[in-house]
């Protein structure tokens, strides 16, 4: 390989492992406040990318306006999901509002089947998106220098939401002590919420951004970023933001990289992510940056 | 314990209501199996265009009515078995017809074949679907044929010498059709290492970046992308000219579909495939009195899907003409030695593997339509 393909896969890498690190963020952070696995995550992602074809589509929205739109809409699912799945399984046995996070999953792929139908359809992609701009031999269409940049824009936002605001203050001192979290005074439901529209938000945004360099949605394309980016939140430690960024960066990369160094094995990269995954739950089980 | 005698009372009263009114009609069902969502979808409906309008043309055989029962089997393998299953132990269809893509054609036969059930595949074309399965037939040709078809194009047509080619591995139709192109394209170049790239990817994949960077560094005259589905194979293409590849793609019947189209846009131009039929080079009279009255039904062109899924229902109906009997058994013996039928799709008679011997059609993509480039003979 020389260093010029070397170069075209790290660029790729990045870009797809910056998406990763998008949606790992929105399991992560679900599980830091609730200690649950929010399975419909990658669902409210499919979503997002549907909520942009229409209202492109049936509303002719401008572009930008079209993602916003898309990003406030799936803001609203992801709480509505928390209040109609899991909200009501508070104080049940953890293993009811997993399940009850599986059927939302299956609720909203298949209300998307009979709403927009089964068949893939083609995501709307401004010209600017489809260029390609040649950086010493490198190629790089448009969309992988936006990727990097809006994704370091939000997971900065994001930093300075959970560690220099107050509702920040609070979903940090709720994923250490429920209980007594409640007991000082925080108004769980209102931070319980936020989170999700939180996770929500950031998908939506990964969402509109993956569509835009795989221009094509239909019903199930939310599982396997969705899976993938749940393993990434695993590997970089569950619960942790800074994991999630770091895991999903390496799922990205690594997804990428395998091809690239083992062309041989290339359809079996999946069976690498998760043999690391299996390392990681073996020899250090919390994740990279996850606490004991 | 008592309610629950009550209950199931209630329940088995209803299901022997049930089966006496389902008896009485005496009807002969014929089931399908098709991918109706998923992403093999637009295949699937393609294909039940065509099987619709075989069924409106055609809705009672020996004096009996038919009744048609659809099961999606969702692109998915196990589906697909559950779907056949289901139409057999449920539905009670006499005869099955089905499925767009071989992945999902596989189990399907597998479990017809077992029951005893005869099944007709509209445009699977992996030769295991009927392979050392008495019980399963098609009405297209198989990829060995199709394969070579692709690589004589690649090296009459575009004088190609070198070749990559882009494969996923977990569909059975695309890791065979790559097999026999890959084959075929050493023993017309009479080069063993005129293939200078294989490479794979999973269904389910949508970033094929690496894939189409190790292709791109090869420097090929064509990129074989026999992708188990249209979407794949748009995304594959459309990243692949992202990352500079300018040598010509080509393909297998899988192209086929307005969304290839729709998703590839602008990087799909001047593509190459093989499918099995084309409206506009129809010859027979039996070709054009469905293309005429599919463009009445449905107000566009007929595809390949319909004009198969159409020949795959008919097949059927032939077959029960000439048992003479809705028996599985004689509706499969009198299937076995069809011979010249006149179908949509050309003339078929099935050999002894119930395969179809048939021609292959070329076409390309040309300002965003699908148009005809040659007709190629079995050989």
């Amino acid at each position: 390989m020389n260093l010029n393909i070397f170069l075209q896969n790290l660029s790729n890498g990045i870009s797809l492992g910056c998406l990763f690190a998008l949606i790992a963020i929105g399991y992560t952070m679900v599980y830091g406040v609730l200690r649950l696995i929010n399975f419909a995550h990658g669902d409210i992602f499919m979503m997002a990318t549907f909520f942009v074809y229409y209202a492109i589509a049936l509303f002719s929205l401008p572009w930008g306006v079209a993602c916003l739109v898309a990003v406030v809409l799936a803001m609203l699912l992801g709480r509505t999901v928390e209040r109609i799945a899991y909200k009501p399984l508070r104080n049940a046995p953890r293993i009811s509002s997993l399940c009850s996070a599986i059927g939302m999953s299956f609720l909203l792929e298949n209300f998307a089947i009979v709403v927009f139908g089964g068949r893939p359809k083609a995501f709307y992609r401004p010209e600017f998106f489809s260029k390609i701009f040649i950086l010493g031999g490198v190629r790089i269409p448009g969309v992988n220098f936006i990727t990097p940049i809006v994704s370091i824009i939000f997971l900065l936002i994001l930093t300075y939401i959970v560690y220099r605001t107050k509702t920040g203050l609070a979903m940090r001192a709720i994923s250490k002590d429920f209980d007594t979290a409640k007991l000082m005074g925080i108004n769980l439901d209102r931070t319980i919420s936020f989170t999700f529209i939180l996770g929500s938000g950031l998908a939506a945004i990964g969402a509109v951004l993956w569509a835009l360099r795989y221009p094509q949605i239909w019903p199930f394309m939310g599982v396997f970023p969705g899976w993938r980016a749940f393993i990434a939140a695993v590997i970089g430690g569950i619960g942790s933001i800074r994991g999630a960024m770091v895991g999903g960066f390496m799922v990205g990369l690594l997804t990428i990289m395998i091809v690239a160094f083992m062309p041989g094995l290339a359809g079996y990269k999946d069976a690498f992510i998760f043999i690391i995954l299996i390392f990681v739950l073996l020899f250090k089980p919390e994740g990279i940056f996850g606490e004991e | 314990m008592k309610k629950f005698g009550l209950l199931a009372g209630i329940f088995l009263s209803l299901l022997l209501i049930c089966s006496l009114i389902v008896g009485a009609a005496d009807e002969i069902v014929i089931g399908v199996y098709e991918p109706m969502t998923g992403p093999m979808a637009a295949g699937g409906q393609m294909t039940m265009e065509g099987v619709n309008l075989a069924f409106e043309q055609t809705p009672t055989v020996l004096d009996k009515p038919i009744k048609m029962v659809l099961v999606d089997n969702k692109s998915e393998k196990v589906e697909a078995a559950n779907a056949v299953a289901r139409l057999i132990e449920y539905e009670k269809a006499v005869a099955i017809v089905g499925s767009y893509g071989s992945s999902c054609a596989i189990p399907g036969s597998e479990v017809a074949n077992k029951a005893g059930i005869p099944m007709v595949g509209c445009s699977p074309t992996n030769p295991l679907v009927t392979l050392g399965k008495p019980y399963a037939f098609r009405a297209c040709f198989i990829d060995p044929f199709q394969g070579a078809v692709m690589a004589n194009f690649a090296v009459s047509n575009l004088h190609a010498k070198t070749a990559v080619v882009i494969q996923d591995i977990a569909s059975d139709y695309a890791v065979g059709l790559s097999n026999f192109f890959r084959e075929a394209f050493i023993k017309l170049t009479g080069d063993p290492k005129s293939i200078v790239g294989l490479i794979s990817y999973q269904t389910g994949d949508q970033d094929f970046t690496a894939q189409v960077t190790y292709a791109a560094g090869k420097k090929p005259d064509v990129v074989f992308v026999p992708a188990g589905s249209y979407g794949d194979a748009a995304l594959i293409i459309k990243q692949g000219k992202e990352m500079g590849i300018t040598a010509n793609f080509l393909g297998g019947d899988t192209w086929e579909a307005p969304e290839f189209i729709e998703v590839g846009g602008e990087a799909v131009e001047g593509g190459y495939f093989s499918t099995h039929f084309d409206a506009t080079a129809v010859t027979t009279e039996a070709a054009k009195k469905f293309s005429d009255s599919f463009q009445k039904k449905y107000n566009r062109e007929p595809s390949a899907f319909a004009a198969l899924g159409f020949d795959a229902f008919n097949l059927v109906i032939d077959a029960i003409k000439r048992a003479g009997s809705a028996d599985p058994k004689a509706i499969r013996d009198a299937l076995a030695v069809t011979k010249d039928y006149e179908g949509v799709t050309g003339m078929i008679t099935l050999d002894f593997n119930g395969d179809a011997t048939k021609d292959a059609i070329i076409k390309t993509i040309e300002n965003g339509k699908f148009k005809y480039v040659a007709t190629v003979h079995p050989f």
